[in-house]
């Protein structure tokens, strides 16, 4: 009887595990957006972290969003061509860029550099009761560690994207203009007659929504962090896993819902 | 004065204190001795509030922290200080920084107030000209001076101390222990100190309190532990193999 109930009972224990997961990181979050309204707000806590979640990372977002379009540029113009319709390289490009690759792969390359960074620096905090001195000197450690990070997020992301979108768009015109010959007129004109402004908010309300997710998750895993070096490792490895997997699983759903 | 009531606290499903009752008179210093890992650092987290009781009380100058919340919990708390076992520094903090941070962050004193506080309160516990290092670039007798000097430049009225010599050698561990006397002295603040320093810290002390299987079993003068006829306070005062405390 009982190999007849062990796969039930795993079943039940993952989900079990996962739904209190859930709710203990969404008590997580509602405390942390609780705390936001009441002072002291630590403004310069919140500009340090919006340096070193957003200004640290422009370089990366520098460079991945040039190639980014750069290679779109050079596969979509070879797709293009065959149906003799390459003059729709720049809204293609530009369209792929502002709402899907933009906000995707900045969120991806903040989550690699800052988000991991994060969970191993709040972790090392708690394992060396750094957390617990915070509190034990009756101060909130959610105001000191968790709120200047997701704040930080929420307005670097979206910044970051639009650095992404714009030098992804100058890589694709250095590709599409300079290599494969299409002229700049047609290259921009595309652009300006098929880009609209729901398209950018897409992306914004996208990076908004990443930012957030990115950090929440990071402050979380980080804060709750099992215990010594190992502890931390895991903690890190998950934060970054889960928060890579939960930009592309809720990319699908905004689009989903953005689109309708 | 610091008075705990009957209190309990399991961790997942193990039951590390059992009972606790204990008090320590205004002004007094009270070591906490117990065998390693039997919850004698998860009583001192329950009195200055990090961890909440399954059952009991804790009273703290005959304020349940139990019943307080918000303002009047943080005005408890803000009496009470903390040096823990590994320091517990800001490790992105200079050691000035880290003195100086509960007195940024809780006070509205002027800058130039706070560099003279935090440079005499270096000067207290003897680490004057390191307030530009990292607590990285100081050893772990000097980490712990400055842990004591962050806890005191907020004049607390009680201090709890984590094993506060544990990985120092007999000499550090003596000069940290007279500090801590000196202090103790100068400020009159009411102390309980986990320690292992078994007898070194009977002359320090006005009381000892022995911890053993989740419950104090004993409280006295250092002469009444220390001349103790009950096996159990016997064995691990004077350090014998063969006894009823098991070693695991």
């Amino acid at each position: 009887m009982n190999w007849i109930l062990t796969p039930f009972k795993i079943i039940g224990s993952f989900a079990h595990t996962f739904v209190r997961e859930l709710g203990r990181m969404a008590c997580f979050l509602a405390t942390s957006f609780f705390w936001v309204v009441f002072p002291p707000y630590l403004l310069r806590r919140i500009v340090r972290q919006i340096n070193f979640i957003g200004v640290k990372t422009t370089l990366v977002i520098v460079l991945t969003g040039s190639f980014t379009g750069m290679v779109l540029a050079l596969q979509t113009y070879y797709a293009l061509v065959k149906f003799g319709a390459e003059t729709s390289l720049g809204p293609v490009v530009s369209l792929s860029l502002i709402r899907e690759l933009g906000p995707v792969i900045s969120a991806l390359m903040v989550t690699g550099r800052a988000g991991s960074a994060l969970t191993a620096e709040i972790g090392i905090m708690r394992i060396s009761e750094q957390i617990d001195a915070l509190d034990a000197m009756a101060l909130n450690p959610y105001k000191y560690l968790i709120i200047p990070n997701l704040l930080a997020g929420i307005i670097s992301l979206p910044l970051l994207n639009a650095i992404f979108v714009v030098v992804g768009v100058w890589g694709g015109y250095a590709v599409g203009v300079g290599l494969t010959g299409v002229s700049s007129g047609t290259y921009f004109g595309g652009i300006r007659d098929f880009v609209s402004a729901k398209d950018i908010l897409e992306g914004l309300y996208k990076s908004l929504s990443f930012g957030m997710l990115i950090t929440w998750i990071s402050c979380y895993k980080g804060y709750f962090t099992g215990y010594g070096a190992e502890g931390v490792s895991k903690a890190t490895t998950q934060a970054v896993v889960l928060s890579s997997v939960t930009i592309l699983i809720w990319d699908y759903f905004m689009t989903s819902i953005l689109l309708t | 004065m610091i008075e705990v009531v009957d209190l309990y606290k399991s961790f997942n499903g193990h039951e590390v204190l059992r009972g606790i009752n204990l008090k320590v008179e205004e002004g007094q210093t009270m070591a906490l001795i117990g065998g390693s890992g039997k919850g004698k650092s998860v009583l001192l987290k329950h009195i200055i509030g990090l961890v909440k009781p399954d059952r009991g009380k804790i009273l703290i100058n005959n304020q349940d922290i139990g019943k307080l919340r918000g303002r009047l919990l943080k005005q408890l708390k803000e009496r009470c200080g903390i040096v823990f076992q590994g320091g517990a520094l800001f490790d992105s903090l200079t050691v000035y920084d880290n003195i100086a941070f509960p007195l940024r962050e809780k006070t509205r004193m002027k800058e130039s107030q706070i560099q003279d506080t935090v440079l005499a309160e270096l000067a207290r516990v003897g680490l004057s000209g390191a307030e530009n290092k990292y607590p990285a670039e100081i050893s772990g007798g000097m980490k712990k001076r400055v842990a004591l000097a962050r806890c005191l430049v907020m004049k607390p009225e009680i201090v709890l101390f984590d094993e506060p010599t544990t990985g120092l050698d007999p000499l550090i561990a003596k000069a940290i222990h007279k500090l801590i006397r000196d202090c103790q002295k100068s400020l009159n603040f009411t102390a309980l100190m986990v320690t292992h320093e078994i007898p070194a810290i009977f002359s320090l002390v006005d009381c000892v309190a022995m911890l053993y299987n989740g419950k104090i079993i004993a409280s006295g003068t250092p002469e009444e532990i220390e001349t103790s006829k009950d096996p159990v306070i016997h064995q691990f005062v004077h350090g014998e193999l063969e006894g009823p405390i098991s070693i695991q």
